[in-house]
């Protein structure tokens, strides 16, 4: 993921130079604690330490020219097979109404401690999404209200999008009895 | 003689567990109420009784081949989901698709739409007990469904779009297929509209129920018909206009009242607007080769496969191939109006596959395992509008042709998170026009 | 053959006869099938002709399971209890290839077939069957009601 600039012809009106303000006002105020910052076809990216997330979050949701009201979506990638190291990122959308653009926070996490700060207090939807990721990748989240399996069932071993999670793992709570 | 108050009754609250299979609750949800007589005092919703491992799915399978786990998404509008999938491994790819092909996504795209809100306004009348509407709507959707099974081959599953194009042109006197069917949705709609919009025993149960304030449903991240509801005219179509959005005029309704009857409102005014939007498109889509006068001889793919054997390949690019019917809408003439020319992406004519060697190459370079579509490194994140609102994709690649992680962000998950801020001090009879306005989509919620 | 004997195939036969002809069925909807399962029960092709008209929502009304759309391994006890909760003489139609063998679906979380569940009388096949396939298979349902030993 290089410092790319190219923009897909259909968001060259959509993204307007307000991307990079975003960018620039996390570098800004942030300047050692934003680790990596890039736009990739239009898409702006901020890459931030875990200890940082929460001050950054509020950075992001009330500074008025950024005003981040909505968290469009939160989830986590396993990088395993792309050997990337930590092996885990936790991946936030964000989008302001008010301004209408869009920014991508990832925070890397290890395997050895997967765990981040809940954001439920900012956004009431992360509550859901957070507890998806837990169901899903393993991840926790601390000081989360209710952190329990969302899709899967309580009795399912293992956490499913993990890349070491064999696809077609059964884990079934009835069988035939005829 | 005044009734004596009966001190012995116990109070306690009861629990009530509506789901999962519930007639009112479409697709499988279960919601666990708490109740102090008939008002909900609380409720916890739990969901996952569908999951079934999309995201999964889609990081073993190809590109293309996400395209029909996509179509089971939100089932009853899967053409939006194809498109914003395609759109989303094209945004990794840095293609562009051709005139011609956008006006026909955003074509199918919106009578989708209208197919998805009147399913939704005929189920939650039905749940009200007003019958008559949902056999009304479900008979228009009927209609428009012979017009996507025209286009598509299929009724509900469609698998439309491919990565740099769509599956096929559309078929010859589409527009005026398009007038006629509209022509009865439009009756049905009026006669919907008589029905139910001031029937006051429909308004009753839907107006100020269900209600949620703008802040919150903007911290639950609500998007679509229930956002705008609450009077934010927030569509992704106009916000970050995708394909040719900025090039047809359309409103987008909003309502102030934060409730059912408002939802009702804004969806009624969107299906009037996604009619005008397909009207429009007709006149400026790009022409096709449908109306060029197809000139040469017709051939069986099998003769020219065997024609090509025997070396007498120079003439046949020019051949026209007689298709099966499955693949109507793809002779060469229209492939190159549906399909971006990129041979690295799209899969070649069918005239140059069966007659000469380097359109066999190319098709087998794309559909053997390893070789395929291979976007370069990289992440994207591509929204649409989905009938339910804001669709979102994250597409991670790694240079190889399977998708290293696809995630959808699915419109109804935060609906159905904040459904408890709708029912919550309600009475339990209103949970089920609240739960029909919201128009949950297992499929979508659950993946 | 006797004269008994005479009577109670006659009277079999009538019992299948009002049987198939009365199906109130169980809609048990989870999935995508399920808009073609509204499709069918609607004006357009209307289940009403082959008397299959009335879904009942609760188990202990109905004699018919439809298991329409994919079953998850959340979802199959559920599915187990309602089956179990039904009165005899029941039948179970499998609709759409999801509830026949899981279809595409072959990961964590889908079961492969319901017949891993519970028994089942029909498959209907198709991703999700068109109408024309819905209405088949409720006739040989229908068939198999009429001819069934009792």
């Amino acid at each position: 993921m290089s410092e790319t600039t190219s923009v897909t012809p259909e968001s060259t009106s959509s993204q307007p130079p307000a991307e990079s303000l975003v960018l620039r006002k996390l570098r800004e105020r942030f300047p050692d604690r934003v680790l990596e910052t890039h736009t990739h076809r239009g898409d702006a990216t901020a890459v931030v330490p875990r200890d940082a997330a929460h001050e950054i979050f509020r950075f992001l949701k009330e500074d008025e020219d950024l005003s981040f009201e909505m968290l469009t979506d939160l989830t986590a990638v396993d990088y395993l097979k792309m050997k990337k190291s930590p092996r885990f990122e936790v991946v936030y959308h964000l989008y302001s109404l008010t301004h209408n653009h869009r920014v991508r926070i990832k925070i890397p996490v290890t395997e050895a401690q997967p765990e981040v700060d809940s954001i439920v207090s900012f956004w009431s939807i992360a509550n859901w999404y957070e507890r998806e990721v837990w169901d899903m990748f393993g991840i926790r989240f601390r000081g989360h209200p209710d952190l329990r399996r969302i899709l899967l069932y309580e009795e399912f071993k293992g956490h499913p999008l993990r890349k070491d999670y064999p696809k077609n793992k059964r884990q079934p709570l009835v069988t035939a009895k005829m | 003689m005044a009734a004596e108050p009966i001190r012995e009754t116990r109070t306690d609250n009861m629990m009530l567990n509506m789901g999962p299979s519930h007639p009112a609750m479409h697709g499988v949800i279960r919601i666990v109420v708490e109740l102090d007589g008939e008002t909900v005092v609380s409720s916890d919703t739990e969901i996952g009784y569908l999951h079934r491992a999309f995201e999964k799915e889609a990081e073993n399978a190809t590109y293309n081949q996400v395209f029909p786990y996509t179509d089971r998404l939100n089932y009853v509008s899967p053409i939006i989901n194809n498109v914003g999938y395609a759109l989303a491994v094209e945004k990794l790819l840095g293609l562009e698709v051709t005139e011609r092909c956008k006006y026909i996504r955003v074509l199918m795209s919106e009578i989708s739409r209208v197919c998805d809100h009147l399913t939704c306004i005929g189920a939650s009348a039905m749940e009200l007990g007003a019958m008559s509407a949902f056999l009304y709507m479900i008979e228009a959707r009927e209609f428009l469904w012979e017009l996507v099974e025209q286009v598509t081959g299929a009724r509900l599953t469609i698998a439309y779009c491919r990565v740099g194009g769509v599956k096929a042109d559309l078929p010859e006197n589409f527009e005026q297929e398009v007038a006629t069917r509209f022509q009865k949705v439009r009756e049905v709609l009026k006669d919907v509209d008589g029905l139910l919009t001031r029937n006051r025993i429909f308004i009753e149960r839907m107006d100020g129920v269900g209600v949620i304030s703008k802040e919150e449903a903007i911290d639950y991240s609500f998007t679509g018909p229930m956002l705008r509801g609450c009077g934010v005219p927030y569509d992704v179509r106009k916000a970050n206009p995708y394909l040719v959005y900025d090039q047809v005029s359309f409103e987008v309704p909003t309502q102030t009242g934060c409730d059912n009857y408002s939802r009702y409102l804004v969806r009624m005014a969107e299906i009037v607007q996604s009619m005008r939007i397909v009207e429009q498109c007709f006149p400026k889509m790009p022409k096709g080769p449908i109306n060029v006068d197809h000139a040469g001889n017709v051939m069986e793919p099998a003769d020219m496969v065997d024609t090509a054997k025997i070396g007498k390949t120079h003439d046949l690019p020019l051949i026209q191939l007689e298709l099966s019917p499955n693949l109507e809408g793809l002779e060469k003439k229209q492939h190159r109006e549906v399909m971006a020319p990129d041979k690295g992406v799209v899969l070649p004519a069918k005239n140059d596959t069966y007659g000469n060697i380097e359109g066999l190459m190319n098709h087998f370079m794309l559909i053997m395992e390893g070789w395929g579509i291979q976007p370069p490194v990289g992440e994207v994140y591509q929204a649409v509008e989905g009938a339910n609102g804001e669709l979102g994709y994250y597409v991670v690649s790694d240079g190889m042709d399977k998708p290293y992680r696809v995630r959808v962000r699915p419109p109804c998950f935060a609906f159905v998170a904040g459904l408890h801020k709708m029912i919550d001090g309600g009475m339990i009879a209103d949970v089920i026009p609240t739960f029909g306005s919201i128009n949950m989509i297992a499929g979508e919620l659950d993946r | 053959m006797g004269v008994s004997d005479f009577f109670t195939s006659k009277l079999d036969h009538i019992v299948g006869w009002a049987r198939k002809y009365s199906i109130f069925q169980y809609p048990f909807v989870t999935a995508c099938c399920g808009m073609e399962y509204m499709a069918t029960a609607c004006s357009h092709y209307d289940v009403d002709r082959f008397g299959a008209g009335l879904p009942r929502f609760s188990p202990r009304q109905s004699d018919v399971l439809f298991v329409v759309g994919t079953i998850s391994h959340k979802m199959a006890p559920v599915l187990r209890t309602i089956y179990d909760q039904m009165c005899e003489p029941k039948w179970v139609v499998a609709f759409g290839v999801c509830t026949c063998t899981g279809g595409f679906y072959d990961n964590y979380s889908t079961v492969q077939g319901i017949d891993t569940v519970i028994p089942v009388d029909v498959y209907i096949p198709g991703c999700p069957p068109r109408p024309e396939t819905v209405l088949d298979g409720l006739i040989r349902l229908q068939d198999k009601i009429q001819h069934q030993k009792r």
